[in-house]
């Protein structure tokens, strides 16, 4: 031991996978330690003798580290400072780095002394299912008190509260043979699968390939067990179809099939760093595509449920000998081991060999193996054999054990640290992720894999073969046949030598004995009382004690302590484990960032920004843009000295009504449909009739859902007689695409009609106002006629004009004389500019969507507020539309009884009563002196706009009878925006009520 | 999950929208009980826990309805082909009366 290192006093002099010359500084609450490369932070604290490391989330009892791997339940820290700070992270895959800062959680004011550690003297009432009963009563406490107040007292770390400054990304990889787990049987699988020229990805969660070769003295050919696996990596390396990935976890698997599987995979790109480095993400979140994965996960070593159990210095033994053998740290001065296997003692003889004192080898069995006791005696180990130690004592960290022998006779022994093997569990977690149940095994005392996803083979440890050269023979067999099955037959499964100590283990679960609270899931701070409880209280099924006592449910998900929980209900109740179950472990097998799923989609790459090929033209007129699903569109564009948006929007409307106006129409959604049955295949879609359309006209049209209910409305023009061309709203194009699709090849797959989206091919522009024809004679030339005779309103054409195939529609929605021009979307810049230049000596103005919505509430059109997915044609004034000839799409339906309803709300136009009142959309409609009740709801406002031209707001919106209650006052009530004003129910047509304007 | 498309290949989920049941026959508008024939059809979907057919539409591909038979405990795909062709069809789809 090192006597001469005073800032890592627990540091071995030499030994361990550690790179000594590089010292790494690093903080743990404001305090700085050292450490080595190669370290974790966990092996660095323990190292420089910290043992206390956080607080546990019920009680906020003191804890220390417990694993030495991803299963770690206690030592959670908040990694890194600033917005890069990240809660619940584990010390014991936390790479330390140069600078590296973290802090311990859940302590006020400090880890030393914790305020809230008096829960742990209240813990009678914490008990399990506190929660539901402490707080039934009354509900309204929940969210003034009680949650507050749990919620600081059990919160786990801190969130940065600021953005994440890191990128992530996703990556795609195909391969022959996943090989998931890179210790020894995952190393022989990739090898055996890799030699034959099969493509192959091989993870592991660890930085260093080996697994608990790292961490035990093994020798494999005559090697070291590290060595061999630093052999194998090399010759890995060499063979150009295998890909090592280091630190990724695969954790999960998402489907089960004869060809390939697909499973998810974190790849911590950057995590063991301070900043990622250029262009490099944080994470990478992998979906692997395998034809066949050998699942080499290995095995958790559990704890054992006696009192104290807890105590920072208690660990599991395989992790005492990776701390010792991997990282050269010892946990203690005066160690005892209190093992229920064979296993259980390398720890002992491993710290003897390190020069550590071993007080003790406790085994609750009363027959050990004759090899162990002769080694014990070697090294003058004292054995209690039969023994159980029932208490772990002390303050701030373990100061003695109290053992309790066959016989009752009770020792204390003084000790700082306690090493605890109760047995392995297979990780099986990727064998259920599809269905699969854990089975469970005499042999392994364990569950192990039970029925496995197909194409999926298990190997060493994760399969409850826990001896080395079992784990190899295993995992050459497992890889070369993998290889096999994918066509790559190469040569034998390569043969190594090494040991094949069996695990012996006789499972003792918790210590019967023990009075002092003893922990179950330590992460959620369930003891053996609170199973107990469940037990007593009835909730006996596995799901019902995991729900009740929340068992296996923190981050850690109890892989260290579901096994335990669940046997110690089958013997309170007097069951056999087997018969109790486990519960059923989903993905993520560890936790994974919200950040690595979203990978890049963020912000602005969340979804694709669509510019219309008029954006450019926008932009130089200073539009303020809308985004329009992925369009963004033109939304007004202020002029020089106007103040409020609705100064501008004003300006433009009236530009609009009083000569002429032009607003890019492009994002809406473009159809066109052909095919000898093509009216015929409108007529089925639309509720009203299109076989009937004139070639060279245009119609209204609007489309039901099956159920009944409206789903989008627009324009069709019939360009031929089998030839249409179908217009749909912005948001709705792609939906609408699909719905016509589904019609055409699911339903009515026997019409012949085709159908492609045009939508981006055409850049068409309204031209609006009592000046659009002249503007049009101006811009068309002898292209096109355009006087009233040969183009009438709902007229359209298809022709030549300057050389370009251009359409024109005589279609309007502001109500005003009014076209829309379609060229090819190449020309949509020039065609903007040559409107503009058409127009100049009429005002021409440009405007957006907000002077286009105005026109429309003006005019009394529907737009998205009205077609909600809730409204039915007869909702929205259009009932009469519906062909009585003919059966369309949502026809049945529709006559429900609920939607034909006469109390319906029904489209009516609003107006304030005091001229000078503002409206809000979504205010519902109340009778004048009706209290504001659900009750008393007769329907809402959907739509408001101040009309320019009458000078006031008006309103749409659906009013119970609507239809009949022209000229009546009620009120519109709008508590989220504070307005309560009465209204006067009118027309939905506000403005030149009887067309002339359209027509003219 | 990978989705076998007759015109694409097998290609991944996220090319695909998923809309439900494939047994979705629609009714005969005209049919005495055509009211509560839709409602069944609309509505009344079985959600089996097993092998299930399934529409699924290529949405970023080639726009094909799919017939997908999926196993919806393992997600499996057990097979794919195109609805126009293999799909269930309606029997007899509404004409214009008098059109």
């Amino acid at each position: 031991m090192s006597k001469n290192n005073p800032a890592a006093p627990y540091r071995l002099p030499t030994g361990g996978l550690v790179d000594r010359s590089q010292v790494l500084s690093f903080l743990f609450d404001g305090r700085r330690y050292t450490g080595f490369g190669g370290d974790t932070l966990a092996s660095a604290l323990l190292g420089a003798g910290v043992k206390l490391v956080g607080r546990s989330f019920k009680y906020h009892r003191r804890r220390g580290v417990l694993t030495a791997g991803s299963e770690e339940p206690n030592a959670l820290v908040e990694l890194r400072s600033g917005a890069r700070r990240e809660a619940n992270t584990r010390a014991t895959v936390a790479e330390l780095y140069e600078g590296l800062e973290a802090c311990s959680q859940n302590r006020w004011p400090s880890l030393a002394f914790d305020v809230a550690a008096i829960n742990s003297l209240l813990s009678p009432i914490f008990v399990a299912g506190f929660y539901y009963k402490t707080f039934m009563w009354p509900a309204a406490l929940w969210e003034k008190l009680y949650e507050p107040v749990i919620r600081r007292a059990a919160g786990l770390g801190r969130a940065s509260q600021q953005a994440d400054p890191d990128t992530y990304e996703k990556a795609h990889a195909f391969c022959d043979v996943l090989v998931i787990g890179a210790g020894p049987a995952g190393l022989a699988a990739a090898l055996a699968a890799g030699r034959s020229g099969a493509r192959v990805v091989l993870c592991d969660e660890d930085f260093l390939l080996g697994g608990r070769l790292n961490a035990d003295r093994h020798e494999i050919d005559g090697s070291s067990g590290g060595d061999w696996a630093r052999q194998i990596e090399a010759e890995l390396r060499s063979l150009p179809e295998v890909r090592i990935l280091l630190r990724t976890t695969v954790f999960g698997a998402y489907d089960d099939g004869p060809g390939a599987r697909t499973f998810g995979a974190l790849e911590r790109v950057s995590d063991h760093l301070a900043v990622p480095p250029a262009h490099q993400p944080r994470q990478r979140l992998w979906k692997l595509i395998a034809t066949r994965t050998v699942l080499a996960a290995g095995a958790i070593e559990r704890p054992i449920v006696f009192g104290g159990n807890d105590r920072p210095g208690v660990m599991m033994a395989s992790a005492v000998r990776t701390y010792v053998n991997r990282f050269g740290v010892v946990p203690g001065r005066r160690v005892a081991v209190f093992s229920a296997s064979d296993d259980g003692w390398k720890t002992a003889f491993d710290l003897i060999d390190a020069g550590v004192a071993v007080e003790a080898i406790v085994d609750p069995r009363a027959v050990i193996a004759p090899v162990l006791l002769d080694q014990a005696k070697r090294v003058q180990a004292r054995v209690y054999s039969g023994a159980q130690v029932v208490d772990a004592r002390g303050g701030r960290g373990l100061e003695r054990i109290v053992v309790r022998q066959p016989d009752g006779r009770v020792t204390k022994l003084s000790v700082d640290a306690l090493a605890v093997s109760g047995g392995w569990n297979p990780s099986v977690a990727l064998t259920t992720h599809v269905g699969g149940r854990a089975r469970w095994s005499d042999d392994a005392c364990a569950f192990v894999p039970g029925e496995l996803p197909r194409g999926m083979s298990v190997a060493g440890a994760a399969g409850g073969s826990f001896g080395l050269a079992s784990a190899l023979r295993e995992g050459a067999a497992a890889g070369a046949a993998a290889a096999a099955a994918t066509g790559f037959t190469g040569a034998a499964p390569p043969v190594w030598r090494a040991d094949d100590e069996a695990l012996g283990v006789t499972p003792l679960w918790y210590v019967a004995e023990s009075t002092a609270k003893a922990f179950v899931d330590f992460q959620h701070d369930v003891t053996r009382e609170d199973v107990a409880l469940a037990a007593r209280e009835g909730y006996r099924s596995v799901e019902l004690l995991k729900r009740y006592t929340t068992l296996g449910m923190a981050t850690d998900q109890g892989k260290t302590s579901n096994l335990n929980g669940h046997a110690i209900m089958a013997a309170l109740t007097e069951r056999a484990i087997p018969d109790v179950g486990t519960t059923t472990s989903r993905p993520p097998y560890t936790p994974v960032a919200i950040g690595a799923f979203a990978g890049s989609h963020r912000g602005k790459h969340f979804k694709p920004t669509r510019f219309t090929s008029g954006h450019v033209f926008a932009q130089e007129r200073g539009a303020t843009f809308v985004e329009a699903g992925q369009w963004l569109r033109a939304q007004w564009f202020a002029a020089p000295g106007e103040t409020h948006w609705r100064e501008t929007v004003t300006r433009e409307v009236k530009a609009v009504r009083s000569s002429v106006g032009v607003c890019d129409v492009s994002s809406l959604g473009k159809i066109d449909i052909q095919g000898l049955d093509a009216g015929e295949f409108l007529n089925r879609v639309y509720i009203n009739l299109f076989s009937t359309l004139p070639i060279s006209k245009v119609r209204y049209g609007l489309m039901l859902r099956e159920d009944g209910l409206v789903m989008d409305d627009g324009t069709t023009a019939r360009l031929g007689t089998h030839h249409y061309l179908m217009s749909t709203t912005t948001a709705n194009a792609a939906k609408v695409m699909q719905h016509l699709e589904h019609a055409r090849q699911v339903l009515w797959p026997e019409l012949d009609v085709q159908m492609v989206s045009v939508t981006e091919h055409w850049a068409q522009y309204a031209i609006a106002g009592p000046n659009s024809r002249r503007l049009l004679e101006r811009l068309l030339g002898d292209a096109l006629e355009v006087s009233n005779d040969a183009f009438p309103y709902l007229a359209c054409a298809e022709f030549g004009w300057r050389g370009v195939t251009a359409r024109l529609f005589r279609i309007s929605f502001s109500g005003e004389m009014a076209y829309e021009l379609a060229v090819p979307a190449r020309f949509g810049d020039a065609v903007i500019r040559a409107i503009m230049t058409a127009g100049e000596e009429f005002g021409v103005v440009p405007y957006g969507t907000e002077a286009l919505g105005v026109m429309r509430i003006e005019k009394g059109h529907i737009a998205g507020n009205e077609l909600s997915g809730t409204t039915t044609a007869e909702d929205l004034g259009l009932g009469r539309m519906m062909s009585k000839r003919k059966d369309f799409i949502g026809r049945v339906l529709s006559a429900r009884p609920g939607l034909t309803d006469a109390n319906r709300p029904v489209l009516v136009g609003v107006k304030a009563v005091d001229k000078a009142a503002q409206l809000y959309a979504g205010a519902h409609f109340l009778a004048l002196n009706a209290a504001a009740t659900l009750e008393n709801d007769e329907g809402y406002i959907t739509s408001v706009a101040f009309s320019p031209m009458l000078g006031h707001w008006i309103g749409l919106g659906l009013l119970q009878r609507g239809p009949q209650r022209m000229g009546e006052r009620i009120r519109a009530h709008s508590p989220l925006r504070g307005g309560d004003t009465e209204v006067e129910v009118v027309s939905p047509l506000f403005f030149d009520s009887e067309g002339t304007r359209l027509h003219g | 999950m990978r989705i076998h498309c007759p015109f694409c290949g097998e290609r991944d989920l996220i090319e695909f929208s998923y809309l439900g049941d494939a047994n979705f026959k629609r009714p005969d508008a005209s049919a005495a009980d055509a009211p509560a024939r839709f409602f069944d059809e609309v509505y009344l979907r079985d959600n089996p826990a097993g092998p299930h057919a399934e529409l699924w539409y290529h949405a970023s591909g080639c726009r094909s309805w799919l017939r997908v038979r999926r196993n919806t405990r393992t997600h499996e795909i057990l097979g794919g082909e195109l609805a126009k062709t293999g799909g269930p069809t309606a029997t007899g789809g509404p004409t214009v009366a008098g059109a």
